[in-house]
């Protein structure tokens, strides 16, 4: 009978266990994060300072914003592993369609900064649409999908440089990459602003929560009659659009566009992600995870050079830390489903 | 078992209980060399069970196993294999991404002696042997690639072919065609005779009629008739599997029903023609608002793939749907819903979302009705708690993640979902299996309370009590066709089964 039919014992609402095992894949990065900070403060005197929290907001803001796309990939278990490479033709895009210094030896097209950023935007969004198309309509898995759009995209960077640097882009990016205003960046503050619009967006929007449900389970999203390939394809054009956005930030402030400028950013992007708590199987984390998982990258890169560490030895350390954020990734998605079944 | 010869396997006082269930009571069952042994009785009857005891796959039960006399205790599927006992399972096991050859060779492939394959060899005695069930297929072709009933043929061929003494053969039939079928039961005869114990489960009475010597009838965990198939028909067998005496737990469906008088309105849904790889031959039919219409039929008669149709998940190869008039072609689960249809699946898991509140599993589908850009959780929990209050879901609490529900609750979210902006035509795909009494009824109303309000339902179900329990007209579908429809006339299981 109806009545029968009540919540099995054990598993009653606000039960303290049950809700730390549920909520393992936000308190653990979060203890990561205070556990390198704290560490960091202890053996470097020169971590714990206002000048370096600054630093180190500097430092995460372009993989900030290349993150936020990858975060509504990868909640819908999904993975782009063309957005360095987005990134990067986006920055050089924007560059060739500026007036450089003579010595410059680009044949490039000159337009007025505001053309040539839209023609940027437009040229990301279409690699972002290519990923969808391929992803949804031919069904090519999005690993191998963007695997290949990494390749067009490198490919498109080196043809409009051909080996060469660019310097100069639009004011309107110079400012916004390299500048900043009473004290602080504009590219944190442009990160930050991202940040919140992708949380706003996931948190409080109907399109959303679908991304949420696509990634919890695909199967009962389309047989709920939603339009799942409609979802999954504007996910991707989201990450090439902010991929883009940080690469043309990012060519500002490093102040040149050349070939493979972003290519550390693929991981960095994913790892921030992922070991933020951002479930790879989808439907689990959001921005808010993303942002944790930012700034454990951050602390821990800038860190170790405060710590005067061989800088051989730091790449070792980075990998070793990516794994641990994978093992406890997986194994609170294992933890979460026993919770539920 | 015929007279005379001693049983090659021989079962006795065999018990099996899953978790305080008992799926076997005490059954005796014998085989002997040369003989092909019908197996009948309902879902759960215990036939499979029985089937998975002799193959070593449960290996606990309580009873003698003898084997050429000996006892015997399997402690896997491999001891059995060993012994000589091979199975084709009820379900598809093929790997899709080897080609005929290995699929027929799976396990024991032939090898040199240095232990490399022997690849022409394999590919050549595949052939033949797939010949001789009349497939003429590449041996060197991707499995995955043919279609189900080759595939499920060549499933059969594999263990035909094995070389085993004993084999088992659960519900091998459903996906092929009457001819392939004809030439199944020629070699079944052929391994027969050459003295091989056979083993045959099928929800076609006829085809166990025909090619059976002996026929066993199961029914709840118990065997209740052995005869020589020469001497039975198939209504004596059908009144054994499903028991005339009366001591039945719910209504048993045995009698005689009236299906109603049509008054139902208009056509909401005409189908005609529909035909899809082999599982659909040309079926119509039509369903008309305020009508529950039940479609009918054994496992594998094309009724899933019906459902997934209708819904937009699958694409039909030929033939036309029309909803309320309109020829309709659906892209996308998503324009079949705008169009006004719903589906709920058979799997509970393939429509909800586990780890989400039961609330957003609520809304889920009607939130473009909700909220057009923000979402309105306050409005979600509303529309939520009306359902939850209607259909009486325990707990009563919309913030708590649906995996925490019980399974009948959880099947009463899983039609929530459609019901507060309801569709035009609701597809029900077993909408009570595996629940209890108590919350089959709830569902049996909550069906005859969206027919009251002019919606046109479709039940779709293996289980002849659902559909009798539900429909105003029923559909029996065999083997990817329409058969029989029955509507204003008297509808028994009995007559179900017959038809099926």
């Amino acid at each position: 009978m109806a009545s029968s039919e009540t919540v099995p014992a054990g598993r009653k609402r606000g039960g303290v266990a049950p809700f730390l095992r549920s909520q393992m894949r936000n308190i653990a990065p979060f203890l990561t994060l205070i556990f390198l900070s704290g560490f960091f403060a202890a053996a470097s005197p020169s971590f714990a300072t206002l000048d370096n929290l600054g630093n180190i907001l500097t430092q995460v803001s372009v993989t900030g914003i290349i993150a936020v796309g990858l975060t509504f990939v990868i909640l819908c278990a999904e993975i782009d592993l063309s957005i360095a490479s987005i990134a990067n033709v986006t920055g050089i895009a924007v560059a060739y369609f500026t007036m450089q210094e003579s010595y410059v030896n680009i044949a490039n097209f000159p337009m007025p900064g505001w053309v040539a950023v839209l023609l940027a935007l437009v040229l990301c969004a279409l690699l972002g649409v290519v990923n969808a198309l391929g992803l949804t309509l031919i069904g090519i898995p999005s690993f191998i999908m963007t695997l290949a759009m990494m390749q067009i995209a490198a490919g498109i960077s080196a043809l409009l440089v051909r080996g060469q640097i660019a310097y100069k882009v639009p004011d309107v990016i110079a400012t916004l990459g390299s500048g900043s205003i009473g004290g602080i960046p504009w590219i944190v503050i442009v990160a930050a602003l991202m940040l919140l619009a992708g949380h706003l967006v996931l948190t409080y929007t109907r399109f959303g929560r679908y991304v949420y449900m696509v990634g919890g389970n695909r199967e009962a999203a389309e047989y709920s009659g939603l339009n799942v390939n409609l979802i999954l394809g504007s996910v991707m054009v989201i990450a090439a659009v902010c991929s883009g956005i940080g690469g043309m930030l990012g060519v500002a402030h490093f102040g040149s566009a050349q070939q493979n400028e972003f290519d550390s950013y693929l991981l960095d992007s994913i790892a921030a992600v992922v070991v933020g708590g951002t479930s790879l199987f989808g439907g689990r984390g959001g921005i808010g995870n993303t942002i944790v998982g930012l700034f454990v990258l951050g602390v821990l890169n800038n860190g170790l050079d405060h710590v005067n560490i061989d800088s051989f030895l730091k790449i070792l350390i980075r990998g070793l830390i990516l794994l641990a954020a994978l093992v406890i990734n997986v194994y609170a998605q294992r933890l979460r489903a026993r919770t539920a079944e | 078992m015929p007279q005379g010869r001693s049983p090659i396997l021989e079962l006795q006082g065999i018990t099996k209980a899953f978790g305080g269930v008992e799926a076997l009571r005490g059954v005796d069952f014998a085989l002997c060399a040369g003989e092909i042994h019908g197996l009948v009785g309902e879902n759960g009857a215990g036939k499979s069970t029985l089937m998975k005891v002799i193959a070593g796959v449960h290996t606990e039960f309580s009873g003698r196993f003898l084997l050429d006399g000996h006892e015997t205790h399997f402690r896997s599927a491999r001891d059995a294999r060993a012994a000589g006992i091979a199975m084709v399972h009820q379900e598809l096991s093929v790997v899709p991404d080897l080609s005929v050859a290995e699929n027929v060779f799976l396990g024991q492939q032939p090898t040199n002696r240095f232990g490399l394959v022997q690849w022409r060899r394999m590919a050549r005695e595949a052939g033949e042997q797939l010949k001789r069930l009349g497939i003429d297929v590449d041996p060197y072709s991707r499995l995955g690639d043919l279609p189900i009933g080759l595939q499920q043929l060549i499933e059969i061929a594999r263990v035909l072919f094995s070389g085993a003494r004993i084999i088992i053969l659960d519900e091998p039939t459903s996906a092929l065609s009457p001819p392939e079928v004809e030439r199944l039961f020629a070699t079944l005869r052929q391994l027969r005779d050459a003295g091989t114990g056979i083993v045959f489960i099928s929800h076609f009475i006829e085809d166990i009629l025909r090619v059976s010597d002996t026929v066993t009838v199961f029914r709840n965990g118990r065997k209740v008739a052995e005869t020589a198939a020469a001497s039975t028909t198939k209504g004596a067998l059908i009144e054994a599997m499903i028991g005339r005496d009366g001591k039945a737990l719910e209504h048993s469906y045995s009698d005689d029903l009236m299906l109603p008088p049509s008054n139902a309105g208009s056509v909401v849904l005409k189908v005609d023609q529909l035909t899809f790889a082999r599982s659909l031959r040309a079926v119509s039919f039509e369903a008309r608002a305020g009508e529950v219409l039940g479609i009918y039929g054994f496992m594998g008669c094309g009724q899933q793939e019906l459902s997934r149709i209708l819904f937009g998940k699958l694409k039909p190869d030929g033939g036309s749907l029309a909803v309320d008039g309109r020829r309709r072609t659906f892209g996308s689960t998503a324009s079949a819903r705008r169009a006004g249809i719903a589906l709920v699946p058979e799997s509970r898991r393939a429509m909800l979302f586990h780890q989400e509140p039961v609330y957003k599993n609520i809304t889920i589908s009607i939130l473009d009705r909700i909220s057009s850009v923000l979402l309105k959780p306050a409005r979600e929990r509303a529309i939520a708690m009306r359902q939850v209050e209607q259909l009486q879901i325990r707990p009563p609490v919309v913030g708590l993640d649906l995996g925490m529900l019980s399974g009948g609750n959880q099947q009463k979210v899983a039609l929530a979902k459609w019901l507060t902006f309801p569709p035009r035509l609701l597809v029900l795909c077993e909408p009570t299996r595996g629940m209890d009494v108590g919350a089959k009824n709830d569902v049996i109303n909550i069906v005859r309370d969206l027919r009251a309000k002019g919606l046109a339902i479709i039940v779709l179900s293996t289980e002849p009590e659902t559909v009798l329990s539900l429909a105003d007209r029923i559909v029996v579908m065999k083997r990817g066709a329409v058969v029989r429809e029955f509507a204003n006339e008297a509808v028994s299981k009995d007559r179900l089964l017959e038809a099926a």
